[in-house]
């Protein structure tokens, strides 16, 4: 979408002292808040699942605390085929779904279905590797206590693994963000959509330019502020 | 206080199984800390995982205070650990909780009223030492402060047990014995039953007051720390010994030349246990008998709080004076071997 032509269209660029300003920033904030709004909420969402589908894929592994192999096996079998689907793909196949959940398939609400479904297994997946790096002699002296299932996933699995966790919540924000700019080419809104029509449609690079921007910045903003509180959760127990 | 009755398990792995316990019987007293030994590899982590259930008895049973463990339901067992304490050599403790906290979490998971908790948290801060570090991550206390926070923690629910995984293993000589001497004020004050594993010797002097030996998954001796140390019964455990007390007398000592010409000579070996050792009996038999005595070799000990040790006396005179001199000696309760007899 960021083809030559559109970079070589300069007279649309020298044209933008004609452009209406207070448009352009209209469009780009609130496409910017859609954005913003999609990604928190889906990520808010795809952790609401997929933190305790993560949960149950370790403890249910051989030898964990609530071991159940053939439910292991088939949560994996299904996450895995999930994970497999790419985006654009999957975009379409939750049409249907969409359609059932809000009434519609446009606009960020609906794009909101296949982003919190996408992120799920891959959130399950990340949050299961964050649990396994725990020091399985934490949940042995927690067992020797006579913890139940539950102390020990609240009380030692999650706070053991914030670090982790925090790192897997920034990884996870940072793709929803370009999964998001993907949905937003298909009516899904935000920036993805105003990149889309004023940008690559109608040849409007300072648009796209800005859209590009817009993006860098939040991504970076994201992965500094997931870094921060990961490196704070750690410093703490130093 | 804890009973175990021919207890068996067997590692099931992929390619083989692996016997790490085979028909093991022992009978732990109220009050007392009770040592196991045994070389890597033995099964002695085996065993004391089995007595809280960590890990599943193929076969035998296992009593605690007259509750059969091995028979228990999830949730008897869980209430049934709450009362057996653990401690451990890498310590395990909570990087995401204070030492205040980590001592916190068994009372958390027992359900303890918060107030009573941390008045009891408090009490235990007291207990091991450590009330100026409260508010202080494991991360940064010392290997042998970490301990502190492990037994406190362990300590918490009051248990009627505590069992000890190489808790002394991680740390260095002069931290071993603080922690020891911890834990035996512990035994004393509370009349807590000790139930620890250790590979080493020293451990088992210091504070036990009887011992198990396990070789290949079987206990081949258990006595009297005392008798096991002054009298080991199997290689396995004289060996253990002598890493730690040089019971053996150096070859060489009782190859050393004597003069055939002089007076007759006997190399003996004396060995004292207890009260003897503090009496000089030694100089009253060369008052008493118009005998020679030249000493050898000599070392004391000391188990818990008796000493024993072995001298190695080259003794000359005339043959019915050395006679008479070792009669002596025995009759004051020393054992004595003739290593040779000119
Ligand atoms: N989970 C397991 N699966 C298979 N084999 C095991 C398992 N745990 C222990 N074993 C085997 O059982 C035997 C006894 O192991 P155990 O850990 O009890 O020894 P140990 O006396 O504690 O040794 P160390 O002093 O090295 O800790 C060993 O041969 C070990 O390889
Ligand atoms: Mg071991």
């Amino acid at each position: 979408m960021f083809d030559a032509i559109a970079l070589l269209n300069l007279p649309s660029l020298v044209g933008a002292a004609s452009v209406d300003f207070s448009w352009l920033i209209e469009k780009v904030s609130l496409a910017t808040w859609e954005t913003i709004y999609m990604v928190i909420i889906s990520t808010a969402l795809a952790y609401v699942m997929g933190l305790p589908l993560g949960v149950i894929l370790v403890i249910t592994e051989k030898g964990h605390i609530l071991e159940n192999i053939p439910l292991n096996s088939i949560l994996g079998v299904i996450v895995n085929v999930f994970r497999s689907i790419p985006f654009i793909i999957f975009l379409i196949l939750v049409i249907p779904l969409t359609k059932l959940i809000v009434g519609g398939f446009i606009g960020t609400v609906a794009s909101m279905v296949p982003l919190t479904l996408a992120a799920v297994p891959f959130v399950a997946r990340l949050v299961e590797t964050s649990l396994k790096e725990i020091d399985w002699g934490l949940i042995e002296a927690a067992l020797s206590m006579g913890a139940n299932a539950w102390q020990i996933i609240t009380k030692v699995l999650l706070p053991e693994a914030s670090p982790s966790l925090i790192l897997g919540v920034a990884i996870t924000t940072i793709n929803l963000v370009s999964y998001s700019a993907m949905a937003g080419i298909v009516g899904g809104g935000g920036l993805g959509t105003l990149a889309y029509y004023y940008g690559y449609q109608r040849y409007q690079t300072l648009i796209l330019l800005i859209t590009v921007v817009i993006l860098v910045i939040m991504v970076q903003g994201v992965q500094v502020l997931g870094d921060t509180l990961a490196a704070r959760a750690v410093n703490r127990r130093r | 206080m804890i009973q175990i009755e021919h207890l068996t398990k067997i590692f099931e792995t992929p390619s083989h199984q692996v016997l790490a316990l085979d028909d093991v019987t022992l009978s732990i007293n109220k009050g007392e800390i009770f040592g196991i030994i045994g070389l890597s590899g033995a099964g002695k982590s085996t065993l004391i995982r089995c007595i809280n259930m960590l890990e599943k008895p193929t076969q035998g049973s296992i009593y605690v205070d007259g509750q059969q463990i091995t028979s228990l339901d999830k949730r008897d067992l869980r209430c049934a650990r709450q009362k057996i304490g653990m401690i451990f050599q890498h310590f395990n403790l909570l990087s995401s909780r204070t030492v205040f906290d980590n001592i916190l979490f068994p009372l958390e998971i027992a359900g303890v009223p918060s107030a009573q908790a941390k008045s009891r948290v408090n009490e235990l801060l007291d207990l091991v030492g450590l009330t100026d570090k409260a508010g202080v991550y494991p991360g940064q206390l010392s290997g042998g402060q970490k301990q502190r926070v492990g037994i406190a923690r362990a300590l918490a629910n009051n248990p009627k047990v505590l069992l000890s995984d190489e808790a002394t293993s991680a740390l260095d000589p002069q931290t071993t014995s603080s922690i020891l001497k911890l834990l035996k004020d512990i035994n004393r004050q509370l009349n807590l039953t000790i139930l620890l594993i250790t590979h080493d010797m020293n451990v088992i002097k210091q504070v036990c007051d009887r011992v198990a030996v396990i070789d290949n998954s079987r206990i081949v001796e258990i006595g009297d720390v005392l008798s096991v140390f002054t009298n080991p019964a199997t290689p396995t455990s004289h060996s253990f010994i002598n890493a730690v007390v040089k019971n053996d007398i150096p070859e060489d000592l009782t190859l050393a030349k004597i003069d055939p010409q002089r007076h007759p000579t006997r190399l003996i070996r004396v060995s004292f246990i207890g009260s003897s050792a503090g009496q000089p009996i030694i100089s009253s038999m060369i008052r008493r008998y118009d005998i020679d005595v030249n000493i050898l070799y000599g070392n004391i000990d000391r188990v818990k709080d008796t000493p024993f040790g072995n001298l190695v006396l080259e003794l000359i005179g005339e043959a019915s004076l050395l006679d008479e001199a070792m009669a002596y000696l025995r009759e004051r309760g020393l054992e004595i071997e003739v290593l040779k007899n000119v």
